[in-house]
């Protein structure tokens, strides 16, 4: 074969047209799937927000406008949902990460590794029950008649259950009906999907790295604020990322347990069905997108994809 | 104690006379499950040396080392740093700073801020170690790249970087664990000049662990060879050269054959024999002869496999001495009986 001169096409030296297309072929099914079912609907989504509704008559009139956008930006209690939403999202997401980051460290570190195939066995155990079935078993206990009341009253604690019910906003009748109990919720049903990213980041860490840390002179502090933290930092953000936006799109936790006050997921639920404004819902269902988008440029922000 | 009147200019002394050693490992035994890393090994490093560990992977020399810089505790024994006893010593308290075998870099840090860590955790102001990791990496020829991130750099910057963040603190003591294994042939090389040189300008100890032979002869002063968690024989590189104790220390440590007694014309015992030691001159009066089964030309020399009563024998000699030799040739063998070395073993 010449390799001197210009390039003359040969047939030996180009794959066949199947050789060339053959793993696009594979793909296929999968570039399918993301691109027309899940990059479709939401760019569909995205197009009906622009869309108005009549008022007279409720159909949906395909014109741009963005007076759907108007309606829910100058709306008092949409701009209620939407902050509840994101503030319960920010406080369920902080709790995580509170939580997570320990429980990683143990399972990342510290354990040999037939106790961590159990640990993360227990930590992904809740995940194989119906998350629907864990929802109202959680209404259960929280209610007025509840293990907790009832475990409360036994350790002479009501008082302290009752002072923290009596607290506004987060407060309530019983835990099933406070923002409080609702809380409780979303950080037991999210807390896996905070402790697996931030495991595999620490994982990531190579020993020798914490060991130089130490050898160079930093205590133990030292080295998991200024060497640990930052390099599972990327963990954080990730699992941070699940908790916050499926927070944010949830709309069964706030229907089962908690105070009256509609969420973001809950508005789309209502809007697309009983009230059939389905421009509004899509508008709704957009503000999540938006959140999280400002959220990890705010975390990128913060370096926390610096140690990737 | 007072000094005798005939020797006026010596000071009297009450403190120990001698200066601690850097390192002093007494029957150092490590035990992880059934297997002994490390079985009893007991050696002393001076300050201001370099020693070096080493032997094959899985000798106990990297074990060694780990216990030194206190990242793996001993079974049993002590190890005692510049006198003092190093057993309840945690890692960040000991006057020890490791180059490891990965470099371990901090990737999210700059190149300066790596070299500064030490600096920063004692709590140096920003001006004072900014100005001493720059100086240190200067040292180390990389003053240019300290804005870099780790990941931005070569291999051997990388093992520069993690030499000078070792460095910044003045350690007395610095431990180096294979540190140039993952660099190529004349990067090692140049590397292990400047090793050896910067030792000698800070005057410090160097403990440094290595499976290459060539790489521990040309820095170290003094070598232990490792042998499944035991020294097999400690010594200068020409001791070690020159007069190996063990059939693996005569092997591991340039290369020799090791030959019967009948074989070398000696009446007992078992003896190292270099194969640059041995030539192929014809020669009828020659003490053995074989045939040649292996020529393999390296330049300068020809290392030539000849069959000797069902052993093969190596020897390295002038390319120029066997244009002549073909495979299956047969062959004299000619050396000085002066250089047979008796070994202990076997």
């Amino acid at each position: 074969m010449t390799t001197q001169g210009r390039a003359v096409p040969q047939k030996a030296a180009r794959p066949s047209f199947g050789k060339r297309y053959w793993p696009l072929l594979l793909l296929a099914a999968p570039l399918l799937w993301l691109g027309v079912l899940y990059l479709g609907s939401l760019l569909g989504l995205l197009g009906y927000s622009f869309y108005g509704v009549d008022d007279f008559t409720g159909q949906v009139v395909p014109q741009f406008t963005l007076s759907t956008f108007r309606q829910l930006v100058s709306t008092p209690s949409n701009i209620d949902v939407i902050a509840r939403t994101t503030l319960m999202a920010a406080a369920v997401t902080l709790a995580c990460a509170v939580i997570a980051f320990p429980l990683a460290l143990y399972v990342a570190r510290l354990t040999d590794p037939r106790k961590k195939a159990l640990w993360v066995l227990l930590i992904t155990l809740p995940l194989w029950a119906s998350y629907l079935v864990r929802v109202y078993a959680w209404r259960l206990i929280l209610a007025q008649e509840g293990v907790i009341s009832w475990a409360a009253a036994k350790l002479h604690l009501t008082g302290v259950l009752d002072g923290l019910l009596s607290l506004p906003v987060i407060g309530g009748t019983s835990l099933a009906n406070s923002y409080f109990g609702m809380f409780l919720v979303f950080v037991y049903v999210w807390l896996p999907y905070m402790i697996l990213p931030i495991q595999a980041a620490l994982e990531r860490v190579p020993t020798s790295v914490t060991q130089a840390s130490a050898d160079l002179g930093a205590r133990p502090a030292q080295t998991f604020w200024r060497i640990t933290l930052p390099l599972a930092l990327p963990g954080v953000a990730a699992g941070s990322i699940f908790t916050f936006s499926l927070t944010l799109g949830d709309y069964i936790i706030p229907g089962v347990v908690g105070a009256p006050g509609y969420f973001i997921g809950q508005m789309v639920y209502t809007q697309q069905g009983a009230a059939g404004n389905l421009p509004l819902a899509a508008a709704f269902s957009i503000v999540p997108i938006v959140i999280v988008g400002l959220y990890l440029a705010f975390v990128r922000r913060l370096g926390a994809f610096d140690a990737l | 104690m007072a000094s005798p009147p005939s020797a006026p200019d010596l000071q009297p002394q009450t403190g120990p006379p001698a200066v601690a050693p850097a390192v002093a490992l007494d029957n150092l035994t490590c035990v992880f499950g059934k297997v002994r890393a490390v079985d009893g090994v007991t050696l002393n490093i001076a300050q201001g040396e370099f020693y070096s560990l080493l032997g094959p992977s899985g000798s106990g020399k990297t074990t060694c080392l780990r216990v030194i810089g206190g990242f793996e505790a001993a079974s049993s024994g002590s190890v005692r740093l510049f006198g003092q006893d190093a057993a309840r010593l945690a890692a960040y308290d000991r006057p020890v700073n490791t180059v490891f075998q990965d470099y371990a870099l901090f990737p999210h840090m700059s190149v300066l801020d790596n070299v500064a860590y030490a600096l920063t955790v004692r709590g140096v102001g920003k001006a004072e170690r900014l100005k001493k990791a720059g100086a240190m990496l200067e040292l180390v020829k990389l003053g240019e790249l300290g804005s870099r991130r780790p990941a931005q750099l070569s291999g051997g910057q990388r093992q520069r970087v993690a030499l000078a963040r070792a460095l910044v603190n003045a350690p007395k003591l610095l431990l180096l664990d294979e540190p140039l294994g993952a660099l190529d042939l004349k990067l090692r090389e140049a590397m292990q000049t400047e090793l050896r040189a910067i030792q000698q300008t800070l005057g410090i100890t160097f403990v440094y662990v290595t499976h290459d032979q060539g790489e521990a002869m040309s820095m170290s002063d003094r070598v232990a060879v490792f042998r499944a968690g035991k020294i097999e024989q400690e010594g200068s590189p020409r001791e070690l050269y020159g007069h190996p104790r063990t059939a693996f220390v005569a092997d591991f440590v340039g290369g020799a054959n090791v030959l019967g007694a009948v074989l070398v014309g000696q009446s007992s015992g078992t003896y190292a024999l270099r194969p640059e030691q041995i030539s192929l001159t014809p020669d009828p009066g020659a003490p053995m002869r074989g045939r040649v089964t292996g020529l393999h030309y390296l330049g300068a020399t020809t290392r030539v496999e000849v069959q000797v009563g069902g052993q093969t024998v190596h020897a390295s000699v002038p390319s120029g001495d066997v244009l002549h030799l073909k495979i299956n040739d047969q062959t004299a063998l000619n050396w000085n009986p002066a250089d047979l070395r008796r070994l202990e073993d076997a």
